[in-house]
């Protein structure tokens, strides 16, 4: 991709995708073709290679293998009823990963369900984001925020909204923030393929070209929106079409593979940050678990289907690729994943040692400053073991 | 009569009504094929068909749209949201459209629609899937607002909002689909709105509440009648129209009152309640009204946080033992 000339308003966004296009192997894809570098056999295409280095790929593989596990385990933990909720990123790992490893530090991400996990490739450490999922005292949240929903001021990750869709246009606003202050912040949103059905979604698109912000915007498009197949979510062939009605260039990316999502983030992030303007990513990829804990995914799809999407895995696909370039063997990849559930079982074990948060803190942060009402909520809570009368 | 659970009521009320009118139609997100977010919609879909029970991509504002475009030409949608939580969504379509088009169309047009899903406080789910939306809602002129606590009421209320010509909102509630009752099985039964029932009798204070609440101010009287206090717990079931002269015949008689009801102390239902009671009972009235509700912050997401925040039993005594001067 090249730099864009902040004066050519328009017709760069064409050349860009057109770009893409011609680089990217036509695939089953209608219209806008599908970025992959990762062939079935473990090798890479010479042409779409973002040649990543050996240290880079494998810190992809280890942060999506830590992902992975922690998913499992956070699942388990739900059923045993010791955190209320859980959404797993089981089978899209590769486009949070990619991205958190392909953003700088002052960057700001606004993930939607299943992509918390970013703030963790950039630094956030393991305990207090469990701290997060269990609402204890441990959590900076103080015990407000569902689990997957996890954020940190530390680094520049903002919750997504539970009722789906604001998170867009507010990455949307954070760029339009950099532009007009001038600094060379990149911000990253994160929507599902369902969330493309609400009015946010196009208003984060629509704004996004007309003022040619700075936002890498991402659908992940993992087929399912709870029981509701993309197919009946929208009648528009991709959902990467619609980004490029709205004037913004759109790229079509195998989701399932790391190196094409580190490739199509990294293009669409280095253009933002040279005034380029905005970039809409539709990574293709698949739940392969449930939506959420409270959902049973067997009725409404097919084993076949799942397996089918199984074998594209992200995580074996780059395996497979690292064991093709000599990098990763057995040995390696089981004493990984070894010291990688050692890490997660001890900060569980961590976490799990604190209580819930204090209840004073009940009444902190609705305001900035504590109004005399809550004051006086809060001093009747703690005069004694009665609840306050709620006035 | 059939003993049915909450949501087998709902669905009892939508099938009879869908049978014995056409016109009448389910939508809304994973209503049809996954036969209900709570499966209150189960076999729904088998039943009626795609033409009649439709599943919608994720726009409470566009299926409440399109919902409200067939109203005006002559169907009766029933626009179920997966909780009162997301039509916020959809907020300007209800306030703007909905509740205002017979009025500005000089009572032209109407729009027969009902709009129902679970509200309020569910368990763990954070505070912007906690809503006590009745509250917005019943501010608007134009819209009715009904909120059952039993599998009866639920049925008989529900099939008179869907004949009603009139936008109406029908609060149910994710911790009382499983609750079980009697309930009529004649196609007629209709249980009318805009009036209130008495859920237990009592002479020394009145109980106002609705919805998952009523269950919550019955836990109450248990506790109080153990300390001698006879509660009369009044089920509100409909809180616009409201029964205004049930709930100050009770007051006649009990002197002493108190509110209980999820959602936030600033305004809302509980505070019309109280100002209806001290303009029509004042001289009945031997103590202030005091009210029971959320704390005035956000839901949080922990559970012990959640329980101090959401209406327990023991805060309707404390409040009870504060009009009866024994605090
Ligand atoms: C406004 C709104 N409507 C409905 C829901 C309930 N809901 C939660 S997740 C979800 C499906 C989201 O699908 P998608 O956007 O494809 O993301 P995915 O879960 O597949 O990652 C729905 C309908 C919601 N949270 N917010």
């Amino acid at each position: 991709m090249h730099q864009a000339d902040p004066g050519s308003r328009g017709s760069d966004a064409a050349e860009t995708t057109i770009a893409i296009e011609a680089a990217a192997p036509v695939a089953a894809a209608p219209d806008l073709g599908l970025l992959r570098v990762l062939r079935d056999d473990g090798s890479v295409d010479p042409a779409t290679d973002p040649g990543m280095s050996a240290e880079l790929l494998l810190r992809a593989y280890r942060e999506i293998k830590r992902l992975r596990l922690l998913d499992a385990r956070m699942i388990l933990v739900q059923r045993q009823g010791r955190v209320g909720f859980y959404g797993a990123c089981t089978g899209q790992e590769a486009t949070p990963i990619a991205t958190g490893l392909a953003l700088e530090k002052d960057d700001w991400v606004f993930p939607a369900l299943r992509e918390s996990s970013i703030m963790l490739v950039r630094g956030f450490p393991l305990v207090p984001y469990l701290a997060q999922i269990y609402g204890n005292s441990a959590d900076v949240l103080k015990g407000r925020q569902m689990p997957s929903h996890m954020s940190g001021r530390a680094v520049n990750q903002v919750s997504w909204s539970s009722v789906i869709g604001p998170q867009l246009p507010h990455a949307v606003g954070a760029a339009w923030a950099a532009k007009i202050r001038g600094d060379r912040t990149v911000t990253v949103g994160f929507i599902g393929d369902g969330g493309t059905s609400e009015p946010d979604f196009h208003n984060a698109m629509n704004l996004a070209g007309v003022y040619r912000v700075p936002c890498v915007m991402i659908c992940q498009n993992n087929h399912w929106a709870i029981s509701v197949p993309t197919a009946r979510q929208t009648a528009s062939e991709t959902i990467a079409v619609k980004g490029r009605a709205y004037g913004v260039p759109s790229v079509r990316v195998d989701g399932n593979d790391v190196l094409a999502v580190y490739k199509a983030v990294s293009e669409a992030v280095a253009r933002a940050r040279s005034g380029g303007g905005p970039t809409f990513l539709e990574a293709l990829t698949y739940r392969i678990g449930a939506h959420s804990t409270s959902d049973d995914p067997t009725r409404y799809r097919s084993d076949e289907e799942v397996a089918t999407w199984v074998a594209r895995d992200p995580l074996a696909r780059l395996r497979r690729h690292l064991v093709h370039r000599g990098l990763l063997d057995d040995a390696i990849d089981a004493a990984m994943e070894q010291e990688l559930s050692a890490e997660i079982s001890a900060a569980i074990t961590e976490v799990e040692t604190h209580g819930p948060p204090g209840r004073e803190t009940l009444f902190d942060d609705v305001y900035a400053d504590q109004p005399w009402h809550l004051a006086e909520q809060r001093a009747e809570l703690l005069r004694g073991p009665k609840a306050p009368a709620g006035h | 009569m059939s003993q049915l659970r909450f949501r087998e009521a709902v669905r009892a009320a939508m099938i009879e009504e869908m049978e014995r009118d056409e016109r009448v139609y389910l939508i809304g997100e994973e209503v049809g094929h996954y036969q209900g977010a709570y499966k209150v919609s189960e076999g729904m879909l088998e039943r009626f068909g795609e033409r009649r029970v439709i599943d919608t991509p994720i726009t409470e504002s566009g299926f409440t749209g399109i919902s409200i475009g067939a109203a005006i030409v002559g169907l009766r949608p029933i626009v179920e949201y997966m909780t009162w939580n997301f039509s916020a969504v959809a907020f300007d379509q209800i306030l703007n459209n909905a509740a205002k088009l017979r009025q500005m169309s000089g009572g032209q047009l109407r729009v027969p629609i009902v709009f129902r899903a679970p509200n309020g406080s569910a368990r763990q789910v954070g505070s912007q899937h906690s809503h006590a939306m009745e509250h917005f809602y019943a501010h608007i002129p134009g819209l009715k607002v009904l909120a059952p606590a039993t599998p009866a009421d639920a049925k008989g209320l529900l099939k008179a909002a869907i004949r009603d010509d009139d936008p109406v909102l029908f609060m149910e509630s994710e911790t009382l689909y499983g609750v079980k009752g009697e309930v009529p099985d004649d196609p007629d039964f209709l249980v009318p709105m805009g009036q209130a029932a008495i859920a237990r009798e009592g002479r020394d204070v009145t109980i106002v509440a609705w919805s998952r609440m009523v269950h919550v101010a019955l836990e109450a009287a248990a506790v109080l009648a153990r300390e001698g206090v006879e509660a009369e717990v009044i089920d509100l079931r409909s809180l616009r129209p409201l029964d205004e002269t049930t709930i100050v015949a009770s007051v006649r008689k009990t002197h002493r009152a108190v509110i209980a009801y999820e959602g936030w102390p600033y305004g809302g239902v509980g505070a019309e309640i109280v100002d209806r009671i001290q303009r029509l009972a004042f001289d009945d009235l031997d103590a202030p009204v005091l009210r029971t509700s959320f704390l005035d912050v956000p839901m949080p997401y922990n559970a012990r946080l959640e329980q101090l925040v959401v209406p327990q039993a023991s805060r309707i005594v404390e409040q009870v033992r504060k009009v009866l001067y024994r605090a």
